[in-house]
């Protein structure tokens, strides 16, 4: 063993590192220098001094509310996601007969894309939509049906799109672990309820987080549902949309490169406080012993 | 369940799956004994014969397709797992990675609502009785596959279940540790009191542990047996080629005599002992290496053949040695034979065992 690596370590340069020079120059390039230059430009503002920008962004009526209207969005759309998609996985884990069948209608919305998904919902949610007209078809409801141009409609736009990849990414986390596991716990006295709360919820922990953290990011840079779908003047003006009035209705790019940096920092507020939690649980094999 | 049980009786337990086209096949035909407190019963066949289904229908974590089990007076096959209360020790060990060693062996003690300062000397006692005392907080994957394996003991005992099962648990051991290990799980069994079922493929495993041995074979529990009965009075030609019966000839019956049965083939005439009732002028005998000796020309019930290959194996040699007709005869010898030489395979009556052709 040791001495088979010896020629290894004396290796003056692993040559296979080679291998990330196309993706750190596109990271480079993409990436890196594109942030690099729109930080720069936020702390150029038209006017004022280098942190006008923010200042006017907290100070502003129509402006620093955002961040609080796209948590409303964003922080609810993702725990949707995330709980729905647990138990809808923890029932798919076990090969059967129709798994591969729901788990494809359960993924299709994915290869929709978010436009597509808005001009459906319209037509399916709309006041005059196709639910609306079933509805009171049979009187089940003959209230006015009002779930889109509104929060709903884009919360419901934000579940429908963002489901898929959270079903996806928790299926992938629950098959990895050993189902001898939960044979294990049942033979030492745990009813399916509790193998699931002492095997399979602190095993999925860590991977639940991860998963948060990407449909969180995802759901918080909500753009053309929040127009198409909801009121983008009123209750669903999110933080993408002041950035995009900023850049390309008052062309003031400056202001709108400060937006999209404050967008960021929240995210990523909530990204290191999910997975600093994260760290709390056990991490690591998920199998139990020797296979 | 109650750990003063006095036996368990598998009455017809059967387990169908469904097989490649659709049709069903038994992995477990009907097996039926009773088990008492206080044995230890392995249940020894190939891959694929059934052992560790029978294992897991006891368990619980696979249904019955047919018939009961009953603890005592209690039919318990209809129970789901986690209410049957039997310990089980897996192949893979299945500790949970997440769990210290401590909670790990806690656990059963914990879903059962023992409280936290009742269950820490029991917890310590069982750490104990598997001489783990020390690792109490180390991670599963920090311990060594010998440690692992007795942590995976140490939490099927701690609930003091009425029995304990245990699916192959030494395969994943090395040599040396698996009799180390093996001699653990014997004094474990004896020091709780409890009935231990225990599923291996290994014949000296069984053999050294077992108060009974199960022979399965496709499902069907083929003998039901002392160590010493399987070793030596195999019930079948099945049994007797998993129990070490290496040369089996199938040869012409000339006559019967009592038990004594007289068998012909091209250049050979045996005597053996009958196992099983003769059916057609076939039969086949059933000898183990060991139980034949070299011996010299014109000894009784000697077979002459060439030594074509000796295996040293220390205190003595494997032999192998063709007839005339061109079946070969293994032996085990401590004389010194070489390649090419003539020599005579000679074989005690009662140890040359006649069985029908199957």
């Amino acid at each position: 063993m040791a001495r088979a690596e010896a020629p290894l370590a004396r290796e003056a340069f692993d040559r296979s590192l080679l291998l990330v020079t196309p993706g750190a120059l596109f990271m480079l390039l993409l990436f890196v220098y594109p942030f690099l230059y729109g930080l720069w430009l936020s702390f150029t503002p038209k006017t004022g001094g280098a942190l006008a920008n923010y200042a006017h962004f907290f100070t502003t009526d129509n402006l620093w509310p955002t961040i609080w209207t796209t948590l409303k969005l964003a922080l609810p759309a993702t725990l949707i996601n995330v709980g729905l998609a647990l138990p809808i996985a923890f029932k798919m884990r076990v090969k059967t007969p129709y798994q591969r069948i729901v788990t494809t209608v359960l993924v299709v919305p994915i290869t929709l894309g978010t436009v597509l998904i808005a001009e459906g919902m319209l037509l399916y949610f709309g006041p005059k939509g196709w639910l609306a007209q079933f509805l009171q078809f049979f009187h089940l409801y003959d209230g006015a049906i009002r779930l889109t141009h509104n929060f709903t409609g884009v919360l419901i736009s934000l579940v429908v799109s963002g489901f898929p990849f959270a079903f996806l990414l928790i299926l992938s986390y629950i098959t990895g672990i050993d189902p001898g596991l939960a044979r294990a716990a049942a033979t030492l006295g745990a009813d399916p309820k509790a193998q699931f709360r002492h095997v399979y919820l602190p095993l999925l922990a860590p991977g639940l987080a991860m998963c948060f953290c990407l449909a969180f990011v995802q759901a918080f840079s909500v753009f053309p549902s929040a127009v198409l779908l909801g009121s983008p003047a009123g209750p669903t003006r999110v933080i993408s949309i002041a950035a995009y009035e900023a850049a390309f209705e008052q062309y003031d790019y400056s202001l709108a490169s400060a937006i999209a940096m404050i967008m960021g920092a929240v995210q990523l507020v909530i990204v290191v406080a999910v997975l600093g939690l994260r760290n709390l649980f056990y991490r690591g094999p998920v199998v139990g012993g020797k296979g | 369940m109650n750990a003063n049980f006095s036996e368990l009786k598998l009455d017809a337990v059967t387990r169908r799956f469904a097989g490649a086209h659709g049709a069903a096949f038994n992995a477990l035909s009907e097996l039926t004994m009773t088990i008492k407190r206080g044995e230890f019963i392995a249940l020894l066949g190939p891959s694929g014969c059934g052992k560790s289904t029978a294992l897991n229908c006891i368990a619980g974590l696979l249904p019955l397709s047919g018939g009961t089990i009953m603890l005592d007076d209690t039919r318990i096959d209809t129970l789901p797992p986690e209410r049957r209360g039997f310990g089980m020790v897996f192949q893979n060990y299945a500790l949970f990675p997440h769990m210290s060693v401590d909670r790990n062996v806690g656990f059963g003690l914990r879903m059962r609502g023992v409280s936290a300062a009742e269950s820490a000397p029991r917890v310590a006692k069982a750490l104990k009785m598997v001489q783990l005392t020390g690792q109490e907080h180390k991670l599963p994957g920090q311990l060594s596959g010998g440690q692992q394996q007795r942590v995976a003991i140490a939490r099927a005992i701690v609930i003091e279940p009425p029995l304990i099962l245990m699916d192959e648990p030494l395969s994943n051991l090395d040599a040396k540790l698996r009799i180390e290990t093996r001699a653990e799980i014997r004094r474990i069994h004896t020091e709780l009191g409890r009935a231990t079922i225990y599923v291996t493929h290994d014949q000296d495993e069984a053999l050294s542990l077992a108060d009974r041995i199960v022979v399965m074979k496709d499902g069907v529990a083929q003998q039901i047996a002392s160590p010493q009965d399987v070793y030596l009075q195999p019930s079948n030609l099945h049994v007797a080629r998993f129990m070490g019966y290496r040369n089996v000839l199938e040869l012409d019956v000339e006559g019967e005599e009592g038990d004594r049965v007289t068998l012909s083939g091209p250049g050979i005439r045996l005597v053996g002992t009958r196992k099983l009732p003769l059916s057609g002028k076939r039969a086949c005998v059933a000898i183990r290496p060991e139980e034949a000796a070299i011996g010299d020309a014109g000894a009784f019930n000697a077979v002459a053949g060439e030594v074509i290959n000796v295996e040293y194996g220390g205190r003595d040699s494997l032999v192998d040695v063709r007839t005339p007709a061109g079946a070969v005869l293994h032996v085990r010898s401590a004389r010194p034979l070489r390649a090419g030489e003539m020599t005579h395979v000679q074989v005690p009556v009662e140890r040359a065992l006649v069985y029908p052709v199957t």
